[in-house]
This record gives C-alpha cells, structure tokens and sequence, in this order.
C-alpha cells in the first residue's frame, strides 16, 4: 500500500515539478527505469508467492538500476553503448514479462 | 508481506495482495514506498525528457536522413540566395549604368552646348583686339583670323557680341569700306574685339606666325592687339533653329 502510496507520490511530484533531467543521467535514466520496474514486478510476484521481504526488495531495486546504469555506461565506454542498452532492455523486458505472467496466473489463474 | 510465514495458497493470491496492501509502517515498507516514489519520478521524468528530446536519442539511420534533407534544403537556398544575389547585383548595376548613362549624357549636351554655342563658355584663352582705323578689315580677314583660332584649336569662339559657330557667315556690310563686317548676319564695327577660349598660348602664337593674321593686318593697315587671360568668358550664345529638313538617319 505504502509502495502504491509512494508511485502515486512520485507521478505526481514529477508532473507537478516538470524536472529537466541533467545531462549526464540522461543516457542512464530509461534503463534505470525499465531495471527498477522489473525489480517492482519482481516484488509484487514475491507479494504473490508469499516470499516478499522487504530487505530484498530494496536491494534488488537498487541493484538493479545500478548495475543497469553501469552496464550502460560500460557500453558507452566501450562504444557499443546502444546495442548494449537494447540488450540491457531486452532482457529486463524478458525478466519484466515472465514476472507478469506469474502475477497474471496467481491473479487470474490462467 | 510475507513475514509472517504463512503459506500464501493459490487461490488466496488477491487474499495475499490485500493482506500486502494493508500500511503498515515498517521501516523496509516505508524505504519501498520511497523507492517507488523515486521510480514514478523517474518515470514521469524520462516521459517528459523523451517527449522533449532533440536530435540525440535518434538512431543513425534518421539522423543520416535528417542529414540528408537538411543539406539539400541548405543547397536550395543557397541557390536561391545566389539567384536572389545576381538579381540584387543586376537590379544595382542597372541603376549605376542608368545613372552613368544620364551623367554622360548630360556631359555630351554640355560638350555640345558648348560647340553649338547654345551655353555661355568661359575658361583660359585670348583677347584678340583688331583695330581698323583705314577701314580696310573685310569679313575675309576676320574670318581666316577665326579660321586660325579655330586650327589652334579654339573650343568657343566669340566676335564681338556675336558667337561663332559652324554656320556662321563673315560678310562685309552693305556701305563700302569702313562700314564693319557682317557676323552671322549681325554688325560688327571696329574695333572687332575676337574672344577665344583654349590654351592661350596656342591661340596667340597661332595669330603670330610668319603670313599670318598680324601680318596680313598689318599690311592692311590694321593692329591686332591680343591679349591672354586666364578666365576669358565667352557670354554671347547662338539662337538653334529646328533644322528643318535633316531628320536624324537611323
């Protein structure tokens, strides 16, 4: 309820201040995201299996994007940047899906 | 949450989710809900930046096609611009070369006024006094005296009150010897004053050479007194008549 609570909090803190993302988050930023929503399904599947533990919710969340965000920035480092980003998304989007459909079989049993 | 270690069966799933839902403020759902925060802020924040986003979040492909039409687009108003400059450049010159063309023009009615003897002229030359005290000084005289001037290259020429010009005619007056000489058909009497205007030096030397006008008056019984200056102002002007016959020839 609380984590509901805070999304809502954040759309609308985000809607109302219209924040200019700096420069330097701006290559990060998306895969950070994409990493910190699978890291949310992650969560809401555990809520449903019963094994949601806070401690491991935040770690995860956190690592996630980190580790997104590094991956990025090795790529650009590197210079494969974008493609590394593209498989970064890919398989978060992966992880994303299959966490969906667990929530959407214990939700819908189906 | 799952704390509290009971099995969280199938069909107790949305049991589950409720039970999930209930606050409660523990220090790990509060730091979720925080995170959370941050994600939805972050999430807002990227639409809003994607929607916003400029040149560098597109691909290579579009950003070689949107290259590609910046620089044609570039290249057609460079063309234009050049066009447009050409035609500046002709509409500018079309301008000086009228106005060149007025000023020469204008120069060339001068010139002409000044041969035709339809304006004043003034200028260095010669003041040629001819007295005539035997009265034997003929139109023939002042004519070659004229002549002379003319081949020294005399640009405006005056006889008394009268302007010489091509067509003017020396004729000795009705009345014998004495009675003064016909100049473009009007009276000169002596003392015939001969107004010059070109290079002085010419003009006078030209007067003085050996069987020449001095001498030829003097035979004559005549004096020419000449007389150089540097502003000799020729104010008699000749009447142009509409020729009557002569078109211009194409």
């Amino acid at each position: 309820m609380i984590a509901a609570v805070g999304l809502l909090v954040g759309v609308v803190a985000g809607v109302l201040l219209q924040p200019e993302v700096p420069l330097w988050l701006q290559p990060y930023l998306p895969i950070a995201v994409v990493a910190a929503l699978d890291a949310v399904f992650g969560g809401l599947r555990a809520v449903l299996d019963g094994i949601f533990d806070d401690r491991v919710f935040v770690v995860s969340f956190v690592a996630n994007t980190v580790v997104a965000a590094l991956i990025v920035y090795l790529g650009d480092q590197l210079g494969v940047g974008s493609q590394l980003s593209t498989g970064v998304v890919v398989v978060l989007g992966v992880r994303i899906f299959s966490n969906a459909a667990a929530i959407r079989r214990h939700l819908l049993k189906a | 949450m799952s704390g509290d270690g009971r099995p969280a069966p199938a069909p107790g799933a949305w049991r589950a989710l409720g039970r999930a839902a209930v606050p409660r403020a523990t220090r790990g759902q509060l730091l979720a809900g925080l995170l959370c925060a941050v994600l939805g802020f972050g999430v807002v924040a990227q639409v809003r930046q994607t929607q916003v986003a400029g040149l560098e979040d597109l691909r290579e492909a579009d950003l070689v096609r949107i290259l590609d039409d910046t620089t044609g687009r570039a290249d057609r108003l460079a063309e234009e611009v050049r066009a447009l400059e050409q035609t500046r450049r002709e509409l500018t010159e079309g301008g000086d070369s009228a106005r060149a063309a007025e000023r020469a023009a204008q120069e060339r009615a001068t010139a002409y006024g000044l041969l035709a003897g339809t304006l004043p002229a003034s200028g260095p030359g010669i003041v040629a006094t001819v007295t005539d005290p035997a009265g034997a000084v003929t139109g023939t005289t002042l004519l070659s005296a004229v002549q002379e001037l003319r081949d020294a290259g005399a640009e405006a020429v005056q006889v008394g009150s009268t302007r010489v010009v091509a067509s003017t005619a020396f004729a000795d007056a009705p009345g014998g010897a004495g009675a003064g000489v016909l100049v473009g058909g009007a009276l000169e009497q002596p003392p015939y004053v001969v107004r010059a205007v070109g290079a002085p030096d010419t003009l006078a030397t030209a007067l003085d050479i050996p069987g020449g006008v001095r001498e030829t008056l003097r035979q004559l019984g005549a004096e020419l007194d000449v007389s150089t200056g540097d502003e000799v102002v020729i104010s008699a002007l000749h009447a142009v008549s509409e020729p009557q016959y002569a078109r211009p020839a194409r």
